[in-house]
């Protein structure tokens, strides 16, 4: 029971939020503009740092720091996409595992007087935990926590109405026709690049929002927070939920999360004690968290052959692309 | 780090092994709620280091150096290296700050702290991240390098390293060629090279042996991930952005699958570590590296003859050519594939084998070099043979060169630098065809 | 160089011209797919552009239409130089094309594919998106016209069906419609008639003429001379790479070089394999 209660809460935590956030600015990417973009957390990390730095090191304003996280995460996606937007849709996607990665060791090992290395930033949350209205736990949350998991709950509801007003009209039309068949969109009049350079930069925006979230969770920003693994999970936690649907996302976060908590409780209950039910030679209390992702890579792989189209979508929509 | 041995450094590796070194990918990505479910912290923290001095002669473990840690609380703990240079320390598990002291003033004449290094080098042990500080110590008459003396050893490390990626990139390029796919999961077949040889090694088998076993047994698992995996899905029809997803999926599990088996550990062969440097010119090589070259030279020759000479590698580049129109003409283009897929595991197994030399031996060790073969496919021109080769060694020598004017740390940045360059100035690479361009 | 702007200059602007392509030069490796000295289309006119497979037809249409871009030459069309221009701005100049193989967006219902050829929709501007008041009414009008067009091709009916359901015969009927949404003053067809059967044949014929009669000049790549002959006011035949005879569709059929350059493509092939062909060359790329 207490696995259960546990996964559920899990579902709904600060992490399941930024997460999310993550997901939903990967949904505008790849979802409806069929742009992959496997730097995800590079995304994430621009805003989270800009933040912190904005905050620390610049002494700026609450907000002034934010909008400065918010600009390096467009500049990010500004130049990854003006050279790869052009061409074939493997380049997108090397140029972003790529830049994701320099990013973290960047942030981890450039400007030690900034960035601190692989400590990282920490100490800005202050202003913010000031207004916060929680002073009860509730729910086994700490009210920290329920204050950021408000907020980064709140951005998930506002960010998902925004996305759902662009895409209902001409301009997300467009952003599905583009995945479709490029060359068709190019013919009747659209410039492609400068629509998929525009996916880009929102679904961008979008994950340096779940950077702030991540940044206020934890009062810290570090380079590990990060790292390709975020990214990898936020794409399986899409293509879970249904890429290409405003939920999907969403969905596919509390799904995720709610799950990867419940084998981890199981597999912990089966392998602690002095005589675990799965015997020490085999897996011990510590390998769960490898075993929970290669679980999670199972769960992807066999997602992406058998249900493109996610959990709760339509297959025969999918099938018409064939 | 062997790849810059002229720099007459001695490094200083302590590494902070948490009890549970399973945990890294764990507490980076789950962060607070994986730590709140699990219930087992560790009581104390293991401090194991070595102290190693490498210099123009060869490299000598240090005994005697004293390392402090002090704890979160204050409390100090002391470790002195033995005469093999290793050290061992525990301190309680307790969150916050912990700083690692060296005593320059232990360490034998000679050998100092290099200048700018940090010392001592405060860390934070939040969760059970496992924490790896380096001290750079250098000889004390480590100045009289100067910058322009190091190029010529730079450019044969570059040079050293472009050669071995080029044997992971060189399958990497023959995979995307015959079957568009970019496959994410090609770096796990180098670490598949230099996990398997490791394990060999240990086991007793000589080097040279275990790296020809390994690179047997990575064309084993090349052939059956095509013939059982992707042969399947691409008789679904599954489209190559899908693909490319999936192979991402087979990366995550296999890095993961690695991890479990090697528990995150760092290890090194049990021979050849630090060979005998012997000097030609300005440069320090090692009879290894010979071997090493020429092992890859031989095996990046026969792969690019064998294309243009064999009756299979005509065929697989008329199928990299137009796969409809080979089959047609009678070629099993499924064969064909399954076959690259083979040659490609091998190749990159060798890769990671080679690699194991000179770099940790760890469950991302291929995964690591994954943008540099990206890098070095996308200069060289994907799907070009001779393309991911040039592509190779000049990612390699603009990475080593590129460690003269920035940390070591960020050297991948100057593929990823040259990689961005090559997409807006020359997209198809420099030996790619011309495509069009939307 | 000079010569070339020599020539074009000499010839000066002919408003009946509506498109002028002058020294037009593609190659692929050492070989030259088109090399076009001069093409003219008139204005409110047919014309057809035919040939053996391999003239490099659909190649030039590639190079007009902003698809490909030419080693050497310029075009104009309707007095704006089109070398160099992307494919986007050559279709808002009022020049669309359509395709061999017929591309239409599978997953979008059939309104939504004409819908989204309309110009000017300010909702497709990102900072207007949001707003539904900044962009429904003229959804509304694109809306309306949509439908007109589509009962035209007699596809009003499946206006709610996605696109990707449709047969292959209303596919091209569709991308006909589709161009039209976006107003052209010329539409280049590439090949409209391949792998379709006799009636649905008649049937295109039949729309490209009233295309003409609502007053838009039509390009068409055909490979069969006899639905030529039906329907077109001028005729251009191209033989590797080169325009080797213009005229009506008489005169272009006593023209000996044309002939022979018939010759020996009725032996060889028929129009299947010349589908077959083409898509195999667009999949590789």
């Amino acid at each position: 029971m207490d696995i259960l209660t546990s996964a559920l809460r899990a579902g709904f935590s600060v992490d399941a939020a930024y997460f999310c956030l993550a997901a939903i600015g990967l949904n505008v990417q790849f979802g409806y503009a069929g742009l992959i973009n496997f730097g995800q957390a590079g995304f994430l990390a621009v805003g989270a740092y800009g933040f912190a730095v904005g905050s620390v090191s610049l002494g700026l304003p609450f907000s002034a720091a934010i909008g400065l996280g918010l600009l390096c995460s467009v500049a990010l996606g500004l130049v990854l996409g003006l050279p790869t937007l052009r061409l074939r849709a493997d380049y997108l996607a090397i140029a972003t595992i790529a830049a994701a990665e320099v990013l973290r060791l960047f942030f981890g090992a450039a400007f030690q007087d900034v960035f601190h290395g692989r400590d990282g930033i920490s100490g800005f949350s202050a202003a913010f935990q000031a207004a916060n209205p929680f002073d009860h736990p509730f729910l086994g949350y700490r009210p920290s926590d329920l204050w950021v998991m408000t907020v980064g709950w709140g951005l998930v509801v506002i960010v998902s109405v925004f996305v759902w007003s662009i895409m209902r009209g001409p301009w997300g039309r467009v952003l599905k026709a583009i995945r479709e068949d490029e060359e068709a969109v190019r013919s009747l009049g659209k410039n492609v690049y400068a629509f998929k350079m525009q996916a880009l930069a929102i679904g961008g925006l979008i994950g340096a929002l779940g950077g702030f979230v991540v940044a206020l969770g934890q009062n810290s920003v570090q380079p590990d927070n990060f790292s390709f693994d975020l990214t990898f999970i936020v794409c399986t936690m899409l293509v879970l939920g249904g890429a290409a649907r405003i939920m999907g996302p969403v969905i596919g976060a509390v799904v995720f999360w709610a799950f990867l908590s419940l084998v981890g409780g199981v597999l912990d209950a089966l392998t602690a004690g002095q005589d675990p039910t799965i015997p020490a030679w085999l897996m011990t209390g510590d390998q769960i968290g490898t075993i929970r992702f290669v679980l999670v890579g199972v769960a992807l792989v066999l997602l992406m052959i058998y249900r493109p189209q996610g959990i709760f979508g339509n297959r025969k929509e999918m099938a018409l692309h064939a | 780090m062997r790849l810059r041995p002229a720099l007459s450094l001695a490094l200083l590796v302590a590494v902070l092994v948490g009890a549970a070194p399973t945990a890294v990918a764990t507490a980076s990505i789950a962060g607070r709620t994986t730590l709140a479910t699990r219930g087992d912290d560790p009581e104390t923290v293991k401090v194991t280091g070595k102290l190693v001095n490498r210099d123009d002669t060869g490299s000598t473990p240090v005994g005697g150096g004293r390392v402090t840690v002090t704890d979160a609380s204050g409390a100090e703990h002391v470790a002195t290296s033995r005469p093999d240079g290793g050290f061992s320390v525990e301190v309680p598990f307790e969150a916050g700050p912990i700083s690692i002291k060296l005593d320059e003033g232990s360490l034998p004449r000679g050998v100092t702290l290099r200048e700018g290094s940090r010392n001592p080098i405060t860390r934070t042990i939040s969760g059970t991240l496992p924490l790896t500080v380096t001290f750079v110590l250098g000889k004390g008459d480590r100045r009289t390098m100067s910058w322009a003396d190091q190029v010529p050893q730079s450019l044969f490390n570059g040079l050293y390293f472009g050669l071995i990626i080029s044997l992971g990139a060189l399958g990497l390029s023959l995979i995307f060629g015959t079957t568009r796919l970019t496959n994410f999961a090609h770096g796990e077949m180098v670490t598949f090279g230099a996990l398997v040889t490791y394990g060999l090694n240990v086991a007793g088998i000589d080097i040279w042996p275990a790296g020809l076993l390994a690179a047997l047994l990575a064309a084993v698992f090349g052939f059956a991930q095509d013939r059982f995996f992707w042969r399947p899905i691409r008789r679904r029809g599954t489209g190559v952005l899908a693909m490319m997803i999936i192979s991402i999926g087979v990366q995550f599990i296999l890095r993961n699958v690695y991890q479990f088996f090697t528990g995150g550990r760092t290890e090194t062969y049990r021979q050849y570590t630090t060979p005998e440097g012997h000097q030609l010119g300005p440069i320090t090589y090692s009879v290894r590296d010979v071997v090493c070259v020429a092992i890859a030279l031989v095996l990046v020759l026969g792969v690019t003859i064998a294309l243009k000479r064999t009756r299979l590698g005509r065929a697989t580049r008329a199928v990299a050519d137009n796969a409809a129109l080979a089959a047609t003409t009678g070629i099993d283009v499924n064969r064909v594939i399954t076959t690259v897929w083979a040659v490609g595991a091998l190749l990159a197994a060798t890769c990671g084998m080679l690699l194991g030399f000179s770099q940790a031996v760890k469950f991302d060790l291929g995964a690591l070099q994954l943008l540099v073969m990206f890098a070095a496919i996308t200069v060289g021109g994907l799907g070009s043979v001779w393309g991911a080769v040039l592509g190779s060694l000049l990612v390699g020598t603009l990475i080593e060169m590129s460690t003269l004017v920035i940390p070591s740390e960020l050297k991948m940045a100057a593929a990823l630098f040259l990689l961005v360059g090559v997409l807006l100035f020359r997209p198809q690479g420099l030996l790619g065809r011309a495509q069009r361009i939307g | 160089m000079p010569e070339r702007i020599a020539s074009a200059a000499a010839a000066g602007p002919d408003p009946a011209v509506i498109l002028r392509a002058d020294n037009v030069r593609r190659r692929f490796g050492g070989f030259t797919a088109v090399d076009v000295d001069r093409l003219a289309v008139r204005r409110g006119e047919i014309t057809a552009l035919i040939g053996p497979n391999g003239a490099g037809k659909s190649t030039l249409f590639n190079l007009l239409t902003g698809f490909d871009r030419p080693d050497a030459g310029q075009w104009m069309f309707d007095g704006h130089s089109l070398a160099g221009v992307p494919p986007h701005k050559v279709a808002r100049l009022g020049m669309v094309r359509t395709f061999q193989l017929t591309r239409v967006l599978a997953r979008l219902t059939v309104l939504e594919n004409m819908r989204i050829a309309a110009p000017g929709q300010l909702g497709e501007r990102l900072w207007a998106a949001p707003f539904s008041l900044a962009w429904r009414r003229r959804e509304k009008e694109n809306t309306a016209r949509a439908r007109a067009l589509l009962a035209r091709f007699l596809l009003d009916g499946k206006r709610d069906e996605p696109a990707g359901a449709l047969s292959g015969g209303q596919r091209k009927l569709l991308e006909m419609a589709r161009a039209l949404m976006v107003e052209p003053r010329m539409v280049m067809l590439d090949e409209p008639m391949a792998g379709v059967n006799p009636a649905l044949k008649q049937s295109l014929l039949g729309h490209i003429v009233s295309l003409r009669d609502d007053g838009v000049s039509v390009l068409f790549v055909e490979h069969d001379m006899d639905m030529v002959h039906e329907i077109s006011d001028h005729v251009v035949v191209m033989a590797q790479g080169r325009v080797i005879a213009q005229g009506t569709a008489r005169e272009v059929t006593q023209d000996e070089r044309v002939v022979s350059a018939y010759l020996g493509e009725r032996f060889g092939g028929d129009l299947e394999e010349s589908a077959t062909t083409s898509s195999g060359g667009r999949d590789g790329r």
